[in-house]
């Protein structure tokens, strides 16, 4: 068996090759069909009628001038939801149409169908929802103290998670302290929420649409629509980016309610600012700190509180909170930790899973700290974070010993010695790579240079005793003469370039040039989500197990076939092979009209809940790290910054796909970059203020720097290929590293993300 | 949406606005389109501009005038006007995406009049005059005297802007513009500053800092009066600094999602000392040279 891998690992197209991804020209070129370009005869488009308030109870629907309209065909409420009319990941709390009331602006309360979307939406506009407004509860240290309404039953704090390890009064020679605050980012995925449900002749429903996880969908609509399972039938479209904000539902519901009434096809496509409204947001939280050290600048404790602002809805408040809690104290060594981790209710956007879960906020929080620690020390910020890193056998703050690859200190080092970008020089350099780029700000006053540092942790697949795991099925035949593979699962492409390393698997395990990969849908069993940096590791590993399964069918038809044993035959160019009578036997002439197909599950290793009281306990399967530098010229007068080049390190175990690995990493620093300066849903009183690309902003190609990357393969050995998650390294600790550069450059005190000229520039 | 009219020529433009008065011009589309699409907006009818080739012209009479017509577009501007209008050169190559600046055009900013407008500064530093149309004929408004507000500005119901005259040939221009992403922003501040050596005057011209897009007089006033045209000495700290202290007192910035009022007060006083310098910079070495 080794042997076919081995022989074939450096073929086109295999495990660890640079291979092209089948979307890779289409999406270039434009050609490619995301789920907004669905359509089908005679369907009819849907529209939302939302709150207009962050609280308030709903008194009554009047939709009767907007079901006269001309072209609309229906509109319905709460009351026409067949089944269950809560929906959620966690905690199915949130209304699929809003019943009673309304708990934050933009909840939908009605859906339309009509002939045309822009008939659908004025209908949308014409329904009349009388409302009797509450007074709303939009600050999150309020909800946690318990003051103000209770917005759903058992209270406003979703989740509370304790970590308690080691001494309770530990004694330090150093002690540094900060509060520190992170904002709301959005997942600004480019494509926005939409899909096409057809209702189908057995009563059923067929739903096309972009989503993390079409089982969770699957599952909860059944619910909501009453109907069985296999009622209702989903089918990945073309995802434009996902980075959690598809875990939800969001059109699919209405889509289905508004299909199964009127008998035809609906689509929903959000614009823009719709889309704002229609997903959940990372969530904003408030962290603090306080770290104790010896002189030396060994940590001695660490004590954290941190709050997120959960909003409205559950969503993954619970796990985002628990990895908040559990990361609390990054990738260091600290033997007497105290960290609570809070989510909580309020009349805010909900908010819910965003690339990095929870991590991201606590890496603001301890880096910012270990810089503090730095500082007080008179040490360099790179010998600090050494002095404490975790190694392979390391416990983290959870008790977990680390007992797979833990290269932290290698990468920090990486990162400290790749060579510095060239010092700014304003009479050389391009006037548009100056902070301010091409508005003419400055022409080097006020310019300062600044370095900063940082390193991160996060775990890699679902935890605390999830039964997580992914099917894949695998057939192989024989199709004009030549052997086919087609693998089919139902694990979402969201642009990661899952399908390209499944097609890679099947090459590499079967040797087969010809690789089909079905489109996802639920005909096959599930995938689990396209998320925690799980996807290539769990569908990959059923991918990988559905081969073998195949491969070995095929071994034991030829060994009856041939009359050998089957220890002496192998896979190889299309052919199998005898190491005996070193014969090659053509699969296509071997198999004929015979299909090959096989079905198989892969789990990784159990994880267990953690201890209520102590947070302790073996709950992750796998961590992954990663290390930043950031180099920023900051025009110190106007607060403008830079960023001059982004280095990152990261292990990735193996590099399934390089230049995949790679696209990931750079994504990554672009939305780590884009949360430290300038990605932020302002809420205001729970109105959001710049639902817009205008308002809301990512960064450009002139706001990106050029990028650094040194890329470790430190094989696992309990992941297939030894590979590990790559999905959200690379974006954890790029805005603490950002924010230590902007402070280096400007000695002053950064405390929240994204900094805002005005901070920089002392005039907040 | 009612009506979609293309006139090929601008009496033909005119008489549509005298006909529709409702309808709403439409030049590169990168206002109104926005407004239609985020449903801000919905006009009785659209004018469309683009099919209109005296719109598109620029000439210089003189020597001293730029006639430019606003359909101009921001990419024309950057690649066929940076000597003839040093500041609105630079102020377009801040305008959006290089998808924005191949479509927007002066004109439309001047008929969309937001206080954020990018060309609008320039105009105001440089004395420009806008040249409005309508069946009527054309009529030449100051460019201080076109805003009268937050997206409100002079134009009569059958009016369209034509042109604006832009002087030409008096000295160094500069154009600043602070926004929290380094392209593609919505300014925080803008400010233009243009040096007039024949009449010794110092123009600056606001953006983004009041409801309208403003000129700073007594900035004017003080930096032509302390500049030392004739000896051409260098700017003294004082006289940078109190230059840009006198264009923050002439804002009236509000606080909003984009920045705070003392943030904008802050950079403006910072751009404008800075700006000073610059475009007197230039002024002595032009002058040693010439």
């Amino acid at each position: 068996m080794t042997a076919t891998w081995a022989g074939q690992r450096a073929r086109p197209g295999t495990v660890g090759t640079g291979t092209i991804r089948a979307d890779a020209i289409p999406k270039s070129r434009g050609d490619f069909a995301f789920s907004s370009d669905l359509y089908a005869d005679g369907m009819l488009w849907g529209a939302t009628v939302r709150s207009r308030y962050p609280y308030a109870r709903i008194k009554s629907i009047d939709f009767s001038a907007a079901a006269v309209m001309s072209g609309v065909r229906c509109v319905l409420t709460h009351h026409d939801v067949p089944g269950r009319n809560r929906f959620g990941l966690e905690i199915r709390d949130q209304p699929v149409l809003a019943d009673d009331a309304v708990r934050y602006v933009g909840e939908p309360v009605a859906v339309v169908a009509a002939d045309h979307p822009e008939i659908a939406r004025r209908a949308a506009e014409a329904v009349a929802v009388e409302y009797e407004r509450l007074d709303a509860l939009t600050d999150p240290r309020l909800a946690l103290s318990g003051v103000g309404p209770d917005l759903h039953d058992g209270g406003n704090v979703v989740a509370h998670h304790r970590i308690r390890k080691g001494s309770a009064e530990p004694a330090a020679d150093v002690v540094v302290r900060g509060v520190y605050h992170v904002g709301t980012q959005d997942q600004a995925f480019l494509g926005p929420e939409s899909c096409l449900a057809i209702p189908a002749l057995d009563g059923g429903v067929e739903l096309y649409c972009s989503t993390q996880w079409l089982h969770i969908d699957q599952d909860q609509l059944a619910d909501v629509l009453s109907l069985p399972l296999d009622k209702v039938r989903l089918t990945l479209s073309g995802v434009g980016g996902a980075f959690g904000g598809r875990e939800d539902l969001s059109v699919q519901a209405h889509a289905c309610l508004l299909a199964l009434r009127t008998g035809r096809p609906i689509k929903m496509v959000y614009d823009r600012e719709e889309s704002f409204f229609g997903h959940v947001h990372r969530h904003p939280a408030r962290l603090e700190y306080e770290h104790g050290a010896s002189a030396d600048g060994c940590l001695v404790y660490v004590r954290a509180r941190i709050l997120l602002d959960g909003g409205a809805y559950a969503s993954t408040s619970r796990a985002v909170a628990s990895n908040a809690g559990c990361f609390a104290c990054g990738p260091y060594e600290v033997p007497n930790v105290s960290v609570d981790s809070y989510a909580v209710y309020t009349n805010n956007p909900p908010c819910g899973a965003m690339r990095g879960f929870g991590a991201v906020q606590s890496c603001f929080g301890y880096e910012s700290q270990m810089d503090k620690l730095a500082a007080e020390l008179g040490l360099d910020p790179v010998e600090v974070r050494l002095r404490n890193a975790v190694g392979t056998g390391s416990a983290m703050a959870t008790g977990q010993r680390i007992d797979g690859p833990a290269p932290v200190a290698e990468l920090l080092r990486r990162v400290r010695d790749m060579e510095p970008p060239a010092p700014a020089d304003s009479s050389t350099c391009d006037d548009v790579l100056m902070p301010g780029g091409a508005a003419n700000t400055t022409h080097g006053e006020g310019v300062r240079r600044g370095v900063g540092y940082g390193v991160s942790v996060k775990n890699i697949c679902k935890s605390l005793g999830y039964d997580d795991y992914g099917t894949a099925r695998v057939r192989l035949s024989i199709s004009g003469g030549e052997p086919v593979a087609e693998v089919h699962t139902a694990a979402a492409e969201v642009g990661q370039g899952l399908t390209t390393v499944q097609a890679q698997i099947v090459r590499t395990e079967l040797g087969v040039r010809q690789v089909v990969v079905v489109p996802a849908d639920t005909r096959v069993g599930d995938a689990g989500t396209s998320s925690a940096s799980r996807q290539t590791w769990i569908s990959g590993g059923a991918v990988r197990a559905a081969c073998e399964a195949v491969r070995d069918r095929v071994l034991r038809i030829a060994a009856a076939t041939l009359g050998a044993e089957l220890s002496e035959l192998w896979l190889a160019d299309e052919c199998v092979r005898s190491e005996r009578t070193a014969t090659d036997v053509p699969l296509a002439e071997l198999l004929g009209s015979t299909n090959v197909d096989e079905t198989r599950v892969f789990r990784h290793r159990q994880t267990f809940p953690l201890d209520p009281e102590t947070g302790q306990g073996d709950g992750h399967v796998a961590f992954a790290f990663a290390a930043h530098r950031a180099v920023v010229d900051v025009d110190t007068e106007l607060g403008l910054v830079r960023v001059v080049e982004i280095a990152c390190a990261e292990d990735v175990g193996r590099a399934m796909n390089p230049p995949a690995v790679e696209g990931q990493m750079h994504g990554g620093i672009a939305q780590g970059l884009g949360l430290a300066l300038m990605e932020e849903v302002q809420v205001v009183d729970g109105y959001i203020q710049n639902p817009s690309f205008t308002d809301y902003l990512i960064p450009t190609t002139l706001d990106m720097p050029p990028v650094r990357l040194s890329i470790l393969e430190i094989p696992r050995d309990d992941s297939p290929y030894g590979l590990t998650g790559v999905g959200e390294p690379a974006l954890l600790s790029c805005p603490a590293a950002v924010v230590a550069a902007i402070r280096d450059a400007c000695g002053i005190d950064i405390t929240r993300i994204p900094v805002r000229p005005e901070i920089i520039a002392g005039c907040a | 949406m009612t009506s979609f009219v293309q006139p090929v020529g601008l009496d033909e433009a005119c008489e549509a606005k005298a006909a529709e008065p409702d309808l709403v011009p439409l030049a590169g589309g990168t206002d109104v389109m926005v407004e239609l699409n985020f449903r801000r907006a919905r006009p009785h009818g659209l004018l469309d501009l683009t099919r209109v080739p005296e719109l598109r012209e620029w000439s210089v009479s003189d020597g001293c005038w730029l006639r430019l017509g606003a359909g101009v577009s921001y990419a024309r501007i950057i690649k066929e006007l940076g000597g003839h209008a040093p500041a609105l050169a630079t102020a377009s190559r801040t305008v959006g995406s290089p998808q924005i600046r191949n479509r927007g055009t002066v004109g439309g900013n001047l008929g969309t009049s937001s206080p954020a407008g990018d060309a609008l500064p320039p105009l105001l530093a440089t004395g420009s005059t806008v040249e409005l149309v309508s069946v009527r004929g054309n009529r030449l408004v100051r460019i201080e005297d076109f805003f009268t507000g937050p997206k409100e500005n002079v134009l009569l119901p059958d009016e369209l802007v034509a042109a604006v005259w832009l002087p030409v040939g008096r000295g160094p221009q500069q154009f600043s513009k602070v926004g929290p992403r380094n392209a593609m922003v919505i300014a925080v501040a803008a400010l233009a500053t243009a040096l007039d050596g024949e009449s010794r005057r110092v123009g600056v011209g606001l953006g983004a800092l009041a409801p309208r897009p403003i000129r700073a007089v007594e900035a004017e006033d003080f930096a032509s009066w302390a500049l030392d045209w004739d000896g051409g000495s260098g700017i003294h700290a004082d006289v940078a600094a109190r230059f840009g202290a006198l264009v923050a007192g002439a804002c009236a910035p509000i606080d909003d999602v984009r920045g705070s009022s003392a943030y904008r007060r802050h950079a403006v006083a910072v751009l404008a000392a800075r700006s000073l310098r610059w475009a007197w910079q230039e002024y002595r070495k032009d002058k040693s040279c010439g």
